[in-house]
């Protein structure tokens, strides 16, 4: 690998409205890895991603991923959607009828020259369970499969940069986290980064390395998922699923109760048994609500998990009776929602130490 | 008395409707593809004249022809001018008429076909690394193929069942210009009604079986048309 290469970046700046919504963004993001474009809908998350297809042209705009500068109005310069080696795969799967499954596939292979291509129709299908359907036509397969098949026909075609607009929302809950665990391993795998968009947080938590917040057509908030999640000045920390993600590695298992041991950094957790093997990293995700805060290490309590944590930052929640709380344990954040009274009777303020007691914790993939 | 021989005013016109779908096809497929596409302003105003042989009466429609294919005309002249010979009265001249007559027919079908392959699927394929002309040739033409069929047929059946138009330009020429339907007029007018009924039961078959092929097919894709 080249390490003298420009880190690749996606440079945004667009504008453009479409009756009452406008869209203006003005970033730099990083192009590498999967970032999540996650906001309600009607923020403008496909708007901007057809911007970056090429699909929509916005006005007075830059745009460029890595050293390819595809939009630049102050050049006159617009690279069309074919010429942009981006992948799309839509949210309506968008299969040709006209072409069985297998003809699907071989569209854009075939339009990818054999110099560009790394990624070969076998492993597509193999990957993505596809042989059962490769004589189908695409009018006889389910959502699912079509969005299977939408998947591997944008893969075929060995993007730089794939765009993902919902794709899962019509899967159900054991396809989606296949494909969610396959959608995972492409950056390392192939070297495709790949832009998530999604309005379901907890596909995001999956999948993320880096999360941009959308809202109302203007970027609300981006940076790394653990950071972005972590903030108490975002929206997201609002919402009664709002949590932290922390990385942690299996470090052993407890046979006698059924219990899975988790280092992360210094600290330790134990969770029910997991059919995982030692050194492998988890992501986990740790919801504010169940975190309660001590000054003291507790004793004679039934929660297994108690990390010792500095508080970051206090903020005031949506609910007057609560307060947010911003931690820091081990490098990584944390996040507890408590009532204002308890913040304020135990005298909880930025900079002291607190014990964290967790209830459960929730594994994403 | 005379004998009338059926076979050379069926070939004529299987001829003329043979080459005015060829020639409609050609024309009419840019033109319903832009049609389908575009936002232009002046989109309506064309469409309007496409559709114009539907409802102007086929004699305000030849009269028109006659002036524009005589050896005066603006088309006319220039033929004249190249050719040596006059476009009234021959079968080039049918065949520029038809094609002006049964332009609809065919554009129609076209335009409804095309507008209904969509822009998602065009947006995917380019998406997929298809150029424009790619798109085109790979999705739009496959996809409406059903549509292709229904514009043929019915540009074909069209101009065999084209009377007014051909009687204004290309006059009564056995052999040359005498169409079909002109047979039959011709046969009512001197009374031979057996050579008139065979004329006609042939064409009465030939549309129901054109039309059968249409709406076979519109049923299936549910393909409609305009007309």
């Amino acid at each position: 690998m080249n390490t003298a290469a420009p880190p690749s970046t996606l440079r945004l700046r667009l504008s453009l409205r479409h009756g009452d919504f406008a869209l203006a963004v003005d970033e730099t993001l990083p192009a590498a890895g999967i970032l999540a474009l996650h906001g309600p809908s009607g923020a403008g998350k496909t708007t901007l991603l057809r911007c970056i297809a090429g699909l929509e042209r916005a006005t007075g705009g830059f745009l460029s991923h890595g050293n390819a500068t595809w939009q630049d109005d102050a050049q006159a310069a617009f690279v069309a959607p074919h010429r942009r080696r981006v992948g799309v795969v839509f949210q309506e799967a968008r299969l040709f009828d006209h072409l069985t499954v297998r003809g699907n596939l071989q569209y854009g292979l075939r339009r990818t020259p054999a110099a560009e291509r790394r990624i070969g129709l076998e492993e597509v299908v193999a990957a993505l369970d596809l042989a059962p359907l490769l004589d189908r036509a695409p009018q006889r397969l389910s959502g699912g499969e079509r969005q299977r098949v939408a998947l591997g026909r944008a893969l075929l075609t060995s993007p730089r940069l794939l765009l993902l607009d919902e794709p899962l929302s019509a899967l159900d809950r054991s396809r989606k986290d296949a494909i969610l665990t396959f959608l995972a391993q492409l950056p390392a795998r192939y070297g495709i980064s790949l832009i998530y968009v999604s309005h379901t947080l907890d596909e995001v938590i999956q999948v993320a390395d880096y999360l941009v917040l959308l809202e109302e057509g203007r970027i609300a908030g981006h940076g790394p998922l653990a950071d972005v999640l972590g903030r108490l000045d975002l929206p997201l920390a609002q919402r009664d699923d709002a949590g932290a993600v922390l990385e942690a590695e299996v470090s052993g298992h407890d046979e006698r109760y059924h219990l899975t041991r988790l280092r992360l950094a210094d600290q330790h957790l134990t969770i029910s048994r997991l059919a995982r093997r030692a050194g492998e990293k988890l992501r986990l995700h740790i919801h504010a609500r169940d975190v309660s805060l001590a000054l003291n290490p507790p004793a004679d309590t039934t929660i297994l998990n108690v990390l010792p944590c500095r508080i970051t930052a206090i903020a005031p929640a949506d609910n007057p009776a609560q307060a947010l709380v911003g931690l820091e344990s081990g490098g990584q954040a944390l996040l507890a929602r408590i009532t204002r009274k308890s913040c304020d009777q135990l005298g909880m303020k930025p900079g002291i130490t607190v014990y964290a007691q967790i209830k459960s914790v929730a594994l994403t993939l | 008395m005379e004998t009338f021989a059926l076979w050379p005013p069926a070939l004529l016109t299987l001829r003329l409707a043979a080459v005015t779908t060829a020639i409609l096809l050609l024309i009419a497929t840019p033109l319903a593809w832009w049609l389908s596409r575009s936002h232009n302003r002046l989109k309506p105003a064309v469409e309007a004249v496409v559709a114009l042989p539907l409802v102007l009466p086929p004699t305000v429609l030849g009269f028109y022809l006659l002036i524009a294919l005589g050896p005066q005309g603006f088309i006319g002249a220039p033929w004249l001018a190249a050719t040596g010979e006059t476009l009234t009265f021959s079968f080039a001249g049918l065949v520029v008429g038809s094609v002006i007559y049964s332009l609809p027919f065919v554009v129609q079908p076209l335009q409804t076909a095309f507008t209904a392959v969509g822009e998602p699927l065009l947006e995917a394929a380019a998406t997929l690394r298809a150029s424009p002309w790619d798109r085109f040739l790979s999705i739009t033409l496959p996809a409406a193929r059903r549509g292709f069929v229904i514009a043929a047929t019915l540009g074909f059946a069209h101009t065999v069942g084209e009377f007014g138009v051909i009687l204004m330009i290309g006059g009564n020429i056995p052999g040359k210009t005498q169409v079909l339907s002109i047979a039959i007029y011709d046969r009512v007018e001197t009374l031979h009604y057996g050579d008139a009924h065979a004329l006609a039961a042939g064409l009465l078959v030939f549309s129901f079986v054109a039309l059968l092929t249409v709406y076979g097919l519109g049923r299936r894709t549910r393909t409609g048309w305009r007309s």
